[in-house]
This record gives structure tokens, C-alpha cells and sequence, in this order.
């Protein structure tokens, strides 16, 4: 097969869609989450307009918005870069929720507890409540990547050139549709049990 | 609440904290309108055509469409995803859990690609609707699956031996006693899935089928008012799903609450 290497980029170009989407939406989700669940009623509107907001329109909505949208306020940036931006805003709601269960997991005893010690609501989540809620959230982390693994295709509908694009760029020259589409399925398949068994590697580590 | 009731001191620093967030706040949306009035979005010219009813027309029948595809994929991956979740408690659980799991792992915009590209070079051309169906049912009903078996799963085992002491076969207890409490343990889970389905035939774009959001592209295309056209689209859709959302949570807190 003579088309491998492009398919080969298109694994590497969602391969990096996911690492860096994924790095945004939890950096960005753990502001969201924060926002939420602190003491600043303004903030934690905000942070449920977010989750509310990003939730319930739909991913194609915002890719079609910000690639084809933004350039019509003059706002211009690489395909690759606008795919990453909005997969990130768009899966940190769900990293948001995912954390915020995680709290809500710790008992409550244990906040007043530190609350009675005299800790600071941010003393309280870094001492006591995140060390607690990390082992608890490390697996619906690791579905919400497996799930954005699956939803960086979107990104081929926006013209990233990524590992669904390519294999239909394939297809459509090379007309092998079964090794092409299952070969791209077990790229997929292959990518969400890497993130399963990191997800279950991390989960063993954090067990006290 | 991972917080004391504010004293005094803590009640003013709030108060500045609050002032200086909705500053915040504000500077972004103030930068984002003078963005949108630079580039020209703003003129009421470009926004009156959505205080008209045939626009209106037009985008209602695109969602009109949209709960059309929703109501067949949720119709059909309810009961595929009964059926999975049965086949994954009988004797032989492994062909169905190897469904579940390789859905979970597969793109629908993949599944797609293979109806829209492959099928009809196998002589298989399907009509735009069923082209859009097929994909997200396919892979709904894994997720439907996970969802009823986790609702049976929840059942008191009491339940299912009370009925079985009754003399009732398998097929009736699990009809009369078990699916029953179980259908209302996942109740929430079902609309909030629904929410992921509907949002899922937004993939109608890459099929053509004319859903909402392919509407909103065909209108975009015709009165060339892109950014508008779009934010209308997803404020229907945001106005669609965060009442479906609300009923999920008033459905889990209602739930909650016969419970206790």
C-alpha cells in the first residue's frame, strides 16, 4: 500500500489532537470546577453557565462557529490549533462534572473536619479533599479521554486532516474500503485501551 | 459546602471578589462585542431576517427533522440496547460485551464514512435519513446497553428471589418485577443519553440530511450571515438540551428523594 504514510500522519495528527485537547480540558476544567463548587456566587454562576452552555450544543456547532465563524470577526488561526481550542473548551464541561462527582464522593465530615481546623477553602481542597477524590476520579477521566478521543474525528469534518480523513482520503483513491476503515478502527480501539490501561495504571498508583 | 458562613471581613472581601469577577466578566464580553462591531456582525441588518417567520419557518422544520432522526435512533437503540444489555447477563455474555466495548471505541463519524463511502460501493445505498439513523443507533444501543444493565444491576436481589418464591418463570419475573423498578432506577440516565443523541444527529452535516444544524448551513449559505445563521442554530439547540438536561436532574432529584 502505497497511501500508508499518509494514513500514518493522520494516526500522528489525532494522536496530537488528543494529548493537547486533553491537557487543555483538564487544565481548563479544573478552573471550571473550581469556580463551581467555591464560596463566590458570581464565580460559581459562571461556572455552571459553562458546563450548561458547552453541554447541550452540540461539538459539530462549535467547530462549524469557531472555523468558520471566527474568520468572519477577524479572528484567524490554523485549522489544527481552532480544533484543539474548541475540543478543549468543549470537553473540559464534562472534565468539570467529572471532578466536581469526585468531590462530592469525599464525605462531608471530612470538609467540616478541616473547616473546624481552621483551613482555608483552598487549604481544604489541596489537603484534604483532592487527595481523597483523585483515586475516585481517575476512571471517568479516562472514559471523558476516551470520549474525546472519538470526538476528534469530528475534526476531520472541519478539514483537519486527521486519522478518519485520512483514511477516507485513502478509500477514495485506493477503493479498499475493509483494511482501510477497519485498519482506522483498530487505530481508534488501540488508542482508547492505551488510555484505559493508563487510566487503570494511575488508578493503582494513587491506591493508598 | 466546602465553606464557613462568611464573618464580617470575609463578607467584604467577598463583596470586592464579586466586583472584581463580574469586572472580569464583563471586560471579556465587552472585548467580544467590540470584536463582533468591528468585523460589521452587529448591524440590525444582519440580525432582522431572524425576527422573521420564515426564517424561523425553516430552521423549526430543520428541528423538526432533528427530533425525527432522535426519536428513530432512540427508538431503535432502546431496544437493541435491551437486548444487548440481556445477552451481557445470560450464559453467554461475551459476543455482546465485544460489542459494547468495540462500539465504545469507534468514531460514529466513522461508521458514517463506512455507510456513506463503502455501503454504496457494495450496492447498498441507503436513503439521507436512514444514512444518518443507522450510524448513531448502531452505536447508541451500546451505550443504551451499559445503561439498563447498570438499572437491572441496581435491583434488590430480594426482588427477583420474591418473585422467582411466587412461581414466576424468568421471562415474567423479569418482566413484571425486575424491569419495571429497573426502567425507573435509569430514568435520568435515559434523557440524559437523549441529550447525547440528539446531539450526536448534528452529524446530519456531514450526511446532508436536512436536521437543524444542515439548515442552518443551507440558510448560511443563502443569505451569506454565517456567525448569525450558526449562533441562532445553537441557541435552539442550547434551548432544546438544557431542558431535556433540567428534566434529567428533576428526575434524579425526584428519584432521590422516593428512595430515602
Amino acid at each position: 500500500m502505497s497511501h500508508l504514510p499518509a494514513l500514518v500522519d493522520g494516526f500522528l495528527t489525532t494522536l496530537a489532537l488528543v494529548a493537547l485537547s486533553f491537557t487543555g480540558a483538564f487544565a481548563l476544567g479544573l478552573v471550571v470546577v473550581v469556580l463551581r463548587i467555591g464560596p463566590l456566587g458570581v464565580l460559581r454562576a459562571v461556572g455552571t453557565g459553562y458546563v450548561e452552555t458547552f453541554q447541550n450544543i452540540p461539538l459539530l456547532v462549535w467547530l462549524v462557529l469557531f472555523v468558520f465563524g471566527l474568520p468572519e470577526v477577524g479572528v484567524r488561526f490554523p485549522l489544527f490549533t481552532t480544533a484543539v481550542v474548541v475540543i478543549s473548551l468543549y470537553e473540559a464541561a464534562y472534565v468539570a462534572e467529572a471532578l466536581r462527582s469526585g468531590v462530592n464522593t469525599v464525605a462531608q465530615g471530612q470538609g467540616e473536619a478541616a473547616r473546624a481546623l481552621g483551613l482555608t477553602f483552598g487549604q481544604t481542597l489541596r489537603h484534604v479533599v483532592v487527595p481523597q477524590a483523585a483515586r475516585r476520579v481517575v476512571q471517568p477521566l479516562g472514559n471523558i479521554g476516551i470520549a474525546l478521543t472519538m470526538n476528534t474525528s469530528l475534526a476531520a469534518v472541519a478539514g483537519v486532516v486527521e486519522l478518519t480523513a485520512s483514511a477516507n482520503r485513502v478509500n477514495l483513491v485506493e477503493a479498499l474500503p475493509i483494511p482501510i476503515f477497519v485498519g482506522a478502527g483498530l487505530c481508534y480501539a488501540l488508542l482508547a485501551a492505551g488510555i484505559g490501561g493508563l487510566a487503570g495504571l494511575l488508578e493503582r498508583r494513587l491506591a493508598t | 459546602m466546602m465553606f464557613d458562613p462568611p464573618g464580617p471581613r470575609g463578607r467584604r472581601r467577598s463583596r470586592v471578589a464579586t466586583a472584581v469577577s463580574v469586572l472580569v466578566v464583563l471586560a471579556l464580553v465587552v472585548v467580544a462585542v467590540r470584536r463582533f462591531d468591528a468585523a460589521g456582525q452587529l448591524e440590525l441588518a444582519k440580525w432582522r431576517p431572524f425576527l422573521t417567520w420564515p426564517v424561523w419557518r425553516y430552521l423549526l422544520t430543520g428541528l423538526w427533522a432533528t427530533v425525527l432522526a432522535a426519536a428513530a435512533v432512540f427508538a431503535l437503540a432502546s431496544v437493541a440496547g435491551l437486548g444487548l444489555a440481556f445477552g451481557r447477563m445470560s450464559a453467554f455474555p461475551w459476543p455482546f460485551r465485544a460489542y459494547v466495548e468495540v462500539m465504545r471505541t469507534i468514531p460514529v463519524l466513522l461508521l458514517i464514512y463506512v455507510v456513506l463511502f463503502v455501503l454504496p460501493a457494495y450496492g447498498l445505498d441507503l436513503p439521507l435519513f436512514w444514512k444518518l439513523v443507522l450510524p448513531l443507533a448502531f452505536s447508541h444501543a451500546a451505550q443504551f446497553a451499559e445503561i439498563f444493565r447498570a438499572g437491572v444491576l441496581a435491583v434488590d436481589r430480594g426482588q427477583g428471589e420474591a418473585g422467582a418464591s411466587l412461581g414466576l418463570t424468568h421471562a415474567q419475573n423479569m418482566r413484571l418485577v425486575v424491569l419495571p423498578q429497573a426502567v425507573r432506577n435509569v430514568l435520568p440516565s435515559l434523557v440524559s443519553q437523549t441529550v447525547g443523541l440528539l446531539k450526536d444527529t448534528a452529524l446530519g452535516y456531514v450526511v446532508s440530511y436536512l436536521e437543524l444544524l444542515q439548515s442552518g448551513r443551507v440558510l448560511a449559505n443563502f443569505n451569506h450571515l454565517l456567525i448569525q445563521t450558526f449562533l441562532v442554530v445553537a441557541l435552539v439547540y442550547l434551548v432544546v438540551n438544557a431542558s431535556l438536561s433540567k428534566l434529567a436532574r428533576y428526575l434524579e432529584a425526584r428519584s432521590a428523594r422516593s428512595a430515602r
